[in-house]
């Protein structure tokens, strides 16, 4: 039973890092493509991360919260580094499919 | 009391970071672990100019409920937009007006938004009233600002900025 589980875990987490390394190969402008990788971290590695957790909980002695951390510090990174790619693409001004906003005022910090 | 411990929450989240980094509970590191709780808010007090308090905290979990449900929602949402090609998509640049103040709260504002799949914060204007948010694809950029205002901001404001 578990399993079952395990495995439709580990293979959701599969097929969406999957997508998200598709969507990097496919989209055509450096904004949408940022969109691919960013979206397959959360669902993807998050998937990933409740398999193990669940893994070494039930094979292993005792509760294994590592994953946890695992999660927590890549939420805390993530956005931060896609935020920065962003504003750096903003910045450098990147073709973008999307008319880019209308910022007189320069970036921001 | 608030000069020996300025940061209470920061010291909590701190032990229990400590103890899933070690994977055990045990006494002593219950007690290493509430040395570094105590110490490392005065080294990076800087960071910390105010005192978090958060004030709603069933709002809060309310909020982080919503949060992967959107997740959720918007991962499945992108990989069907990344499966059905890329020539149909339609990015734009949104632009929120924030009713946000406190520079927690915008960054955590901003860190939802990347996070929840579909939007990533690009750019906050210099005055910090303006978030610029890329989306994949909407149709309709006036309902999507409004749906970030009324999703991830007004809870935030309630938990980080309500006086009451």
């Amino acid at each position: 039973m578990i399993d079952i589980l395990l495995s439709l875990l580990i293979l959701t987490g599969a097929i969406f890092t999957f997508i998200g390394s598709l969507g990097l190969a496919r989209l055509r402008d450096f904004y949408t493509r940022l969109h691919g990788p960013t979206k397959a971290t959360t669902l993807g590695v998050g998937c990933l991360l409740i398999a193990s957790a669940l893994y070494f909980s039930v094979r292993e002695e005792g509760v294994s919260l590592h994953e946890v951390l695992v999660t927590l510090f890549l939420f805390i990174t993530a956005p931060v580094s896609a935020h920065l790619l962003a504003k750096a693409a903003l910045h450098l001004k990147l073709r973008s499919l999307a008319p880019t906003p209308p910022d007189g005022d320069g970036p921001a910090d | 009391m608030r000069r020996l411990l300025p940061h209470p929450l920061l010291t909590v989240s701190l032990v229990i970071l400590w103890l899933l980094l070690v994977n055990q509970l045990s006494a002593g590191h219950l007690v290493l672990g509430a040395l570094l709780g105590w110490l490392i808010p005065f080294a990076t007090s800087s960071f910390w100019p105010e005192r978090i308090r958060i004030r709603h905290p069933l709002t809060l979990l309310r909020f982080l409920g919503v949060f992967v449900i959107d997740i959720v929602r918007g991962s499945v949402h992108v990989a069907y937009l990344i499966l059905r090609g890329p020539a149909r998509l339609r990015p734009v640049f949104v632009a929120v007006p924030l009713a946000l103040r406190s520079e927690l709260a915008i960054s955590l504002l901003a860190n939802t938004i990347s996070l929840t799949p579909g939007t990533v914060s690009a750019l906050l204007s210099a005055d910090k009233r303006t978030l610029v948010v890329h989306t994949i694809d909407t149709g309709d950029a006036a309902a999507l600002v409004a749906e970030i205002k009324q999703r991830y901001e007004t809870p935030l404001k309630k938990i980080f900025e309500q006086e009451d």
